[in-house]
């Protein structure tokens, strides 16, 4: 066995956030900053020793400690991508929480270190059961962080939070207990070679899909993510919308598809229906937001729709482009998040209407906006737009329909985002207070910063991103592939075009 | 068989009857000032009974002509009974010290010591008379237990509930134990399965017989371990009585009495499994579900956790309702978490008095607490969280134990509605976390003692993640005491 590298990404927080439960509010942050930097590094180092191409689990970590399941650890493409993009998000967190959190920062700063370590676990685990007990825990920090630090309704957020999704994890737990038993393992890696009998796949699937759609979240399920938004402290949202909410579309690509390949086919239209609903109207509910946060927070739950729709379309596009709106969106929302915490530490208000004309007092800060409000739209040579048509293009050749439908959504998020960009940031100033609003602290600009040139990174040279989960995309497809559901597209194939129209066709196109 | 090795394989409740015996009269001589001398010696009883359980009387088999049996699910459960009751001992006196009204006289150490004489053959018995005996001696001991600060009115009317109460239960027991000698001829568990086994209990007058004698008994039964609908008593009497007695009920007694219901329903009851797995099935479901929405609405802390007591014997349950070596290993590991859980819950509990050091029980005088007390709001989070089965904290193991097992025997409806009443179980828990964490501190409580502090300690390291690393062993242990019941 190898260097535990993942065992360690696991240990340095954990004893950080046990550490800054014992220390001086100063020292925690400090301290909490250096272990996540750490792990950022850590991060780094899995990224660049990560073979691509080479075996499909890497760095794999075994310990039979715990009877009936054990401690398994490994990673293949997008578990990598994932983690990397979780210790990318863990110091921007702490330092965004730097100032704006005053009350109980010993306790904050833990109480992030540990949901650092249930997401690494998550992303990381091999063991079913090793896998939920992360998945489940991540629950209690957030829990306490949006309940102790939120705003002014934070308590029923936090419960809504908290209830909404175990009761779609238990269902899933009860099936995990199913699955353990009839294939008697827990490892991961051979559940996704075992076939289930397609009946039993349904009710599995169904299981299954209880968690992760509400942990997506998909409508009609996903009413708790506003509420937990708008409550939580910026950094908890930064989390939530960056790393959290992708737990569900990770789940759909680790468990459902491979695992339960008919069922998914089979229950591909509920996939597909419930997105196009949510695409369509959570874009339009955004739209009439007066909240800030909400209103990013139900651009969240479109989003995670076109996920959806291209985990689901069966072809390495729909996965691919999914996988690529995850990592684009958790570095988006995220950022968008930060830059609403940042007018709101100024202001104390996420009103819109408060708001206007900061493109006077604070150049910076639109300049970094409007940047990460195009990559919400999905502008090309942001991340977002990579992910977005992919997933789309995926889709279409699955159902031409539903690509239509789901297509509204960067039209409405071009609305809701432009929008909301203009009643904020342009416009002439609406009060003495908006003008003294001060530009970005260099602390806030080294948050964003990094955000910004990952976000264009993505949108420029997406292979980077794309390169170590094209193997297993592969390797998914070629599992699903006899369950591929027949879809309402019915692409015939071109007769095909001579080589010699084609470069004429060429030569217009760029003559135009 | 000679006397001699009959006595060998029950020398734990040798040693503690004698010691009970001695102490008793140390306590009728030496008066209320032997009180720490007792009470320390009584929990070096425990330990030498603990220390008895190796040998002969934890793989001996029969002893007194089948009467008694000797075997590693007995010793493991006396295990867990011996150790809760050392807790409740150890964490008397400090709370009957600083509680105005009675002093703690040397008699509760001793009437612990023969509750958990009583505990042992309750878990030991292979002859319903044996079981009941057992049941007698640990009951009456709990009753004055219960009514042990006199002058408390509470805590009187709390011992008398019980009694009343506890004796309409042991009649429904003994009236089942009638009707089954009646039928079956026997009162010997093997001879009883025997019974079962031959008669088809498909509606002639003797199965008709029969299943009422089951019925009863196991009335009887779920009046002692609190399961729904039997178990309108347990609030009241964990109210009323005193904090270190609450803690002792919810915890050795619970073990004891989950042990013979297991030992009846696999050892005697065995053949009629399809009869009493409905029982348990609704007993556990009902349980589950009225202990989480009846704890919604309480403001008394000790009221919840009769409540969560309740909820918990429901999920313990569900292992039993799988009937398999696997389901009652499953009990077992539930309630050695359950234990842990529910011990360190009350030892919280103890610590929450005003300046003065009067005992406080609002829910709503927890406020703040991780403001002012935090390691202590830290210690009860962990066993909040744990017994609302949120993983990493040790009890979702148990829960994954019981669900286990209940999915292995097929029993998924059961394993469904019985994780979806879980969330409502996961509600009044996080109530509890919310008042210590999210609301503004109240006020503060009087300085805590350090032994209770050390065993509160103890118990959230158990239950907290490390806890997972105990689970081989755990699991080995219970699945070799399951499987001598097989």
């Amino acid at each position: 066995m190898s260097f535990p590298i993942l065992s360690l990404m696991l240990a340095i927080p954990a004893a950080a956030a046990v550490a800054c439960l014992f220390l001086s509010p100063s020292t925690a942050r400090w301290t909490a900053l250096a272990a996540t930097l750490v792990n950022l590094a850590l991060g780094v180092v899995l990224w660049l020793s990560y073979d691509i191409g080479g075996a499909q689990w890497q760095f794999v970590e075994y310990a039979p400690l715990f009877g009936r399941f054990g401690w398994a650890l490994g990673i293949d493409g997008y578990a990598l991508l994932l983690i990397v993009l979780s210790v990318f998000l863990m110091p921007i967190c702490i330092g965004a929480s730097w100032q704006a959190i005053e009350k109980r920062v010993p306790e904050y700063m833990s109480a992030f270190l540990f949901t650092e370590v249930l997401m690494i676990g998550t992303f990381a685990a091999q063991d079913l059961f090793l896998f939920y007990i992360f998945f489940e825990a991540g629950l209690i920090p957030m829990f306490l962080i949006i309940g102790i630090w939120g705003g002014a309704n934070r308590i029923y957020a936090s419960y809504k939070f908290f209830l909404y999704t175990l009761l779609g994890s238990l269902l899933m737990f009860i099936a995990m207990l199913y699955m353990s038993i009839t294939a008697a393992t827990t490892s991961i890696p051979a559940l996704m070679n075992y076939d289930f009998p397609p009946q039993v796949q349904t009710w599995l699937w169904l299981a299954f899909f209880a968690s992760f759609a509400v942990k997506m979240p998909m409508w009609p399920v996903h009413t708790w993510l506003p509420d937990a938004h708008v409550q939580a402290p910026t950094a908890g949202s930064v989390i939530l919308a960056g790393v959290l909410l992708k737990l569900g579309g990770y789940g759909f690509l680790r468990f459902s598809l491979p695992m339960f390949p008919e069922a998914s086919a089979q229950l591909v239209w509920l996939v597909f229906g419930l997105s196009a609903v949510a695409v369509i109207y959570t874009s339009l509910v955004a739209l009439v937001q007066s909240d800030m946060k909400k209103l990013i927070a139900y651009s969240s739950v479109a989003h995670m729709a076109i996920v959806t729709i291209g985990l689901f379309a069966f072809n390495a596009q729909g996965i691919e482009g999914a996988m690529m709106v995850m990592l684009g969106h958790g570095l988006v929302s995220g950022a968008l998040f930060l830059c609403v915490g940042v007018i709101y530490d100024r202001l104390h208000t996420r009103e819109i209407s408060r708001y206007g004309g900061l493109a006077i007092n604070m150049p910076r800060y639109a300049l970094l906006f409007l940047l990460f409000t195009m990559a919400s739209i999905g502008l090309p040579g942001t991340s977002n737009f990579v992910g977005e048509i992919l997933s789309l293009m995926g889709t279409y050749q699955v159902s031409t329909t539903v690509a239509l439908l789901c297509t509204t959504g960067i039209i409405l998020g071009a609305a809701y985002m432009l929008y909301l960009y203009r009643r904020v940031v342009f416009g002439e100033i609406k009060s003495a207070e908006v003008a003294a609003m001060s530009d970005l602290s260099p602390r806030e600009l080294w948050l964003l910063a990094p955000i910004a040139a990952a976000v264009l990174w993505m949108g420029v040279y997406p292979e980077s991103f794309l390169a170590p989960m094209r193997k297993d995309t592969q390797i998914l497809l070629a599992r699903i592939d006899r369950a591929r559901p027949a879809g309402d597209s019915l692409p015939t194939r071109g007769s095909g075009i001579v080589p010699a129209a084609h470069a004429e066709t060429h030569a217009q196109g760029s003559a135009h | 068989m000679d006397y001699a090795a009959n006595l060998a394989m029950t020398l734990p409740e040798v040693v503690l009857g004698l010691g009970a015996i001695a102490l008793m009269l140390v306590a009728a001589w030496g008066g209320p000032a032997s009180t720490k001398a007792v009470s320390w010696t009584a929990v070096a009883v425990l330990a030498g009974a603990c220390v008895a359980l190796i040998g002969p009387a934890s793989s001996g088999g029969q002893a007194f002509y089948g009467l008694y049996r000797a075997d590693s699910f007995a010793a493991f459960s006396k295990v867990l009974i011996y150790v809760a009751a050392a807790v409740a001992i150890v964490m008397a006196p400090d709370f009957f010290r600083r509680t105005a009204g009675d002093n703690l006289r040397p008699e509760y150490p001793v009437l612990i010591l023969l509750s958990a004489a009583g505990m042992g053959m309750m878990v030991s018995a292979a002859d319903l008379l044996t079981l009941y005996v057992g049941l007698e001696l640990q009951s009456l001991a709990a009753y004055v237990l219960a009514s042990f600060m006199r002058q408390d009115q509470r805590s009187a009317e709390a011992g008398l509930k019980y009694f009343v109460l506890g004796a309409l239960a042991s009649g429904i027991l003994l009236y089942g134990i009638s009707l089954v000698y009646g039928f079956t001829g026997s009162t010997l568990f093997d001879e009883i399965a025997g019974a079962y086994a031959a008669a088809p209990l498909t509606g002639d007058a003797k199965s008709t017989g029969l299943l009422f004698g089951l019925v009863f008994v196991f009335a009887g039964i779920a009046f002692k371990i609190s399961a729904v609908p039997f178990h309108m008593w347990t609030p009241d009497v964990y109210e009323g009585a005193p904090t270190p007695v609450t803690a002792f009920f919810a915890s050795a007694p619970k073990v004891a009495a989950i042990g013979l219901g297991v030992r009846v329903a696999v050892e005697a009851m065995g053949p009629a499994e399809g009869q009493w797995r409905q029982i348990v099935i609704f007993a556990a479901l009902a349980s589950i579900l009225l202990g989480a929405v009846a704890a919604i609405g309480q403001q008394n802390i000790k009221r919840l956790l009769a409540y969560s007591s309740i909820n918990n014997v429901g999920f313990a349950l569900i292992g039993l309702a799988a009937g398999t070596p696997e389901g009652v290993a499953a009990v077992l590991t539930y309630m050695t978490i359950y234990v842990a859980m529910t011990l360190g819950s009350f030892l919280v509990v103890l610590q929450m008095r005003d300046a003065d050091g009067q005992p406080i029980e609002t829910i709503d005088s927890l406020a703040g607490l991780s403001r002012t007390r935090p390691g202590l709001a830290a210690a009860l989070a962990i066993f909040m969280f744990s017994l609302a089965g949120i993983p990493p904290l040790f009890g979702f193991y148990a829960k994954f134990a019981v669900f286990y097992a209940a999915v292995q025997a097929g029993l998924f409806p059961l394993a469904v509605v019985g994780v979806v009443f879980s969330v409502i179980g996961a509600y009044y828990y996080l109530r509890l976390v919310k008042t210590m964490y999210f609301d503004e501190p109240t006020g503060v409580f009087g300085e805590g003692d350090r032994l209770e502090g050390g065993l509160i300690a103890a118990a959230a390291v158990i239950v907290s993640p490390l806890g997972y690393l105990a689970i081989p062993a755990l699991s080995a242990w219970t699945l070799a005491a399951a499987a001598s019941l097989f």
